[in-house]
């Protein structure tokens, strides 16, 4: 390496920008030449000093109402009467959700990941005595159960008159917080209702997803992220999620 | 459903490129070297950021930012060649004192670190285009080399030897202000 590559690499150096094989190659460069030793101390040296300083700007505040103004406003915190219009919404909702930018993406990889995960969790509940830690079939029995359990408790909803018997809760773990699961049975068949808290209110229309012979139908609500899962056809928890919402949507406004 | 096409769009963008208002703003002060040219860059870029949101594919926000504020910084540098031509001609501007002589007002220990960071501000200010702004995202916006090159248009090789060079530059203004203070 001569001199002249040394003190630009050196700079890449000091970056961490080289792979693992140039890094050495610098270094070896710079312990056998003392001019580039002494170059890259003083660079070194000026990029700690630099480190040390606050060289940023603060953008005033006049600029951010500016800006903030000059972007359409979106819909502020969904009212009741807005999450019904978020209904009518889905499908406009679901294509932007396609559109591809790559925040999106990424949270969609990143919901990937937790599916994979409510499904294992679904799995691992179906093995004996998994299954659930709370036996009731009477939701004043369950709901109490979670508080005290978790930040926020599900809400447990019974659905025996319209076809899905409420049996029980159980505490899980996804994406390594503890949360709720609300389970019910469609004759044989279990469905597992996980809830998580999240920071987003937005309301995300419900979707089917099917990873390993399950189905998981997965919307967000009020703050809350459901995850319906079971092995019964997709038109069945389809009709299970839609009781739930309507019966959900009754309680609070009743 | 147009309406809240564009509105669910607007959150987006509030969302993704909202976050990096400081950063911007910062680009734009090394750049323009002045505030009100800033702010007004920044707003610009912002708008164009968000007519063109649709367009974005990534990889990263910042980047694309900052490649934005590019364009709108060299209009302005347009219109100032423009405008700056008179000034350039008068008489002495030639002999003024380069930036890093200009200490001459008594350095007082207790606003030492405050007035440290004005002036090596003003070195970096002093720096010549295209050393400074390769400077400034990598030290200060801390982009990686890569979304340098990006954000500039150029290859990462340019990038890195335009990073040699504005260090080389800043090393030697700042210990020939070391030198004058002695």
């Amino acid at each position: 390496m001569t001199c002249d590559e040394a003190k630009i690499l050196l700079h890449a150096l000091l970056d961490n920008e080289l792979d693992a094989g140039h890094a050495r190659e610098v270094e070896a460069h710079i312990a056998a030449c003392p001019a580039c030793a002494a170059e890259f101390a003083a660079q070194r040296e000026m990029k700690r000093v630099l480190a040390d300083t606050n060289l940023r700007y603060s953008a005033p505040a006049s600029l951010r109402t500016r800006i903030e103004a000059s972007i359409p406003q979106a819909r502020p915190q969904p009212s009741r009467r807005s999450v019904l219009r978020g209904f009518a919404m889905g499908s406009a909702v679901s294509a932007l959700a396609a559109s591809g930018v790559v925040a999106v993406v990424l949270r969609q990889d990143d919901q990937q990941r937790i599916l994979s995960e409510v499904v294992s969790a679904h799995l691992r509940s179906l093995q004996a005595g998994h299954l659930i830690d709370v036996v009731s079939t009477d939701q004043h029995t369950v709901k109490p159960w979670f508080n005290g359990k978790l930040d926020v408790a599900p809400p447990v909803i019974d659905l025996t008159a319209q076809g899905f018997t409420l049996v029980g809760g159980r505490l899980d773990y996804i994406d390594a917080r503890a949360i709720g699961a609300v389970v019910y049975k469609r004759r044989q068949h279990i469905i597992n209702l996980f809830v998580s808290q999240t920071a987003s209110t937005e309301h995300r229309p419900p979707k089917t997803q099917t990873m390993q012979g399950f189905n998981c139908r997965r919307w967000g609500e009020r703050g809350l992220n459901f995850w319906a899962v079971s092995d019964i056809g997709g038109d069945e928890l389809s009709e299970f999620v839609d009781k739930f919402e309507a019966a959900m949507k009754a309680n609070v406004e009743g | 459903m147009p309406v809240s096409d564009d509105l669910q769009k607007a959150q987006r963008f509030r969302e993704a490129a909202l976050p990096y208002l400081d950063d911007v703003y910062t680009l734009a002060r090394y750049l323009l070297r002045d505030a009100s040219d800033a702010e007004d860059a920044v707003q610009e870029c912002y708008l164009r950021a968000l007519k063109h949101f649709d367009s974005y594919r990534g990889p990263a926000m910042k980047p694309w930012l900052f490649a934005i504020l590019r364009n709108v910084c060299n209009a302005e540098y347009a219109r100032r060649a423009h405008s700056h031509a008179a000034i350039e001609d008068t008489p002495g501007a030639a002999d003024q004192t380069p930036m890093w002589q200009e200490s001459e007002a008594s350095p007082e220990t207790e606003v030492l670190r405050t007035r440290d960071a004005g002036a090596i501000r003003k070195m970096i200010d002093a720096l010549a285009e295209p050393f400074k702004e390769t400077f400034v995202l990598r030290e200060i916006n801390n982009l990686s080399y890569r979304e340098i090159a990006e954000a500039v248009g150029a290859p990462v090789g340019t990038v890195m030897s335009r990073l040699a060079r504005a260090r080389a530059m800043l090393r030697a203004a700042w210990t020939a202000e070391e030198e004058h203070l002695r």
